[in-house]
């Protein structure tokens, strides 16, 4: 028999139909009899609009005073102790005219300028890191806090030359070795990827506060900075604060009373 | 034909070795999956065995978006139980064993996912 191209593309097409037509059907069935995803928040979780702290720095004299929290973080989150420039920080002290680098008078009081002051992620409004990421493993909550999903840094390391602040740590090591008591509760980071202080947005999702506030009652405050009755606020309209580089325009959510 | 002699065994040599994953196959005993070690005390996985062999990575993609991205960190399964979205504190709770659950699947399957470069493995199985 012969057939005329018309005939063949007559059956070829309704064939590649059907078959089509049946996969379909196929992937529709599978679809229906697979999983239906469902997320909802913790009950418990903390909420706000804008989350900021406020770090009373006359309460941290000792050293002691600063390794509680610094510790306290460190457990949390899996921070490595990294020895010399490769060190990983989340939340460290230094001295006055590091943390506000633009409000150095040459004569001013003695005590304030001894005194050490803590340094962390400022949780900018504007961040310069996100506006960098080019993976979008930086990116900023509704809540205010600038996270990061360690499984898309790429480490490229823009981050660390937008942030103003020297918030961000890049892993030149693999920092297993280097983390004293691993918490099973939190992951570890691998070599190659940035890391820094997420304001424990891990904790406030199951309602616990930050570990640095925890670990220093009284002494860091932690709340809602868009709602004028919270503690921060209350802070805030009765003692003098500073915050770092104020003049860059990333609007630190961290502010020290002085 | 010329030389259809060594044509012929030639090519039926040459049939015989390229179906040997057929007839080698239909010979040889059936495939059983490698034996994992289960939590003895639970009865069922958070989804149903088959999901949960099949897309377990595509659960657990969604699950680090949602914690991450919108906050919403509990799983409500499709049996209505709810769950933490999280590897190291719900999977892991009960799949104590990673080398003889994790390991020893994704081994036979010549997979090497790197979710351990980071997320830490129950204690006693590093
Ligand atoms: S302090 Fe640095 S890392 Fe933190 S949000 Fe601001 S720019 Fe980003
Ligand atoms: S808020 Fe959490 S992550 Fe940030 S420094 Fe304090 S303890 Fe560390």
């Amino acid at each position: 028999m012969k057939r005329s191209r018309r005939q063949f593309l007559k059956v070829a097409s309704l064939s590649v139909a059907g078959l089509g037509a049946q996969l379909a059907a196929g992937g529709v069935t599978k679809a229906a009899a697979a999983v239906k995803p469902s997320y909802k928040e913790d009950a418990l979780a903390l909420k706000a609009k804008r989350w900021a702290m406020v770090i009373d720095t006359r309460e941290f004299a000792s050293k002691e005073d600063f390794d509680a929290c610094i510790n306290a973080c460190n457990f949390a989150h899996n921070v490595p102790e990294i020895p010399g420039k490769t060190e990983i920080k989340w939340i460290w002290k230094d001295a006055y005219e590091h943390t506000f680098t633009e409000t150095t008078n040459k004569y001013q009081s003695k005590e304030i300028e001894d005194r050490e002051y803590f340094m962390l992620c400022n949780h900018c409004e504007n961040p310069p890191c996100v506006r960098v990421c080019p993976t979008q493993a930086t990116y900023k909550l509704e809540n205010g806090i600038v996270a990061m999903d360690y499984h898309r840094c790429i480490g490229c390391r823009f981050c660390m030359a937008g942030c103003p602040f020297g918030a961000r740590s890049f892993n030149f090591t693999d920092p297993r070795p280097y983390i004293k008591e691993i918490n099973p509760k939190f992951p570890t980071r691998m070599i190659g990827v940035v890391e820094k202080c997420n304001f424990c947005v891990e904790r406030l999702d199951e309602g616990k506060l930050p570990a640095c506030v925890e670990a220093a009652p009284g002494k860091i405050h932690f709340g809602d900075l868009s709602d004028p009755e919270s503690e921060v606020r209350k802070l805030l309209e009765e003692n003098y604060t500073l915050r770092r580089k104020p003049a860059l325009g990333t609007e630190p959510g961290v502010f020290y009373i002085i | 034909m010329y030389n259809s002699k060594y044509v012929i065994s030639g090519l039926v040599i040459f049939l015989a070795v390229f179906s040997y994953p057929f007839w080698g196959n239909l010979a040889s005993k059936d495939y059983t999956g490698p034996k994992l070690s289960l939590p003895a005390d639970q009865k069922q996985c958070i989804e149903p065995v088959e999901f949960m062999r099949a897309e377990h990575m595509t659960l657990l993609n969604q699950w680090r978006d949602s914690a991450l991205r919108d906050g919403k960190r509990v799983y409500v399964a499709s049996n209505g139980a709810t769950w933490e979205a999280s590897l190291q504190k719900t999977c892991m709770s009960c799949h104590t064993n990673k080398a003889e659950f994790c390991d020893t699947c994704h081994l036979e399957n010549a997979v090497e996912p790197y979710c351990w470069t980071c997320h830490v493995p129950p204690k006693g199985n590093e």
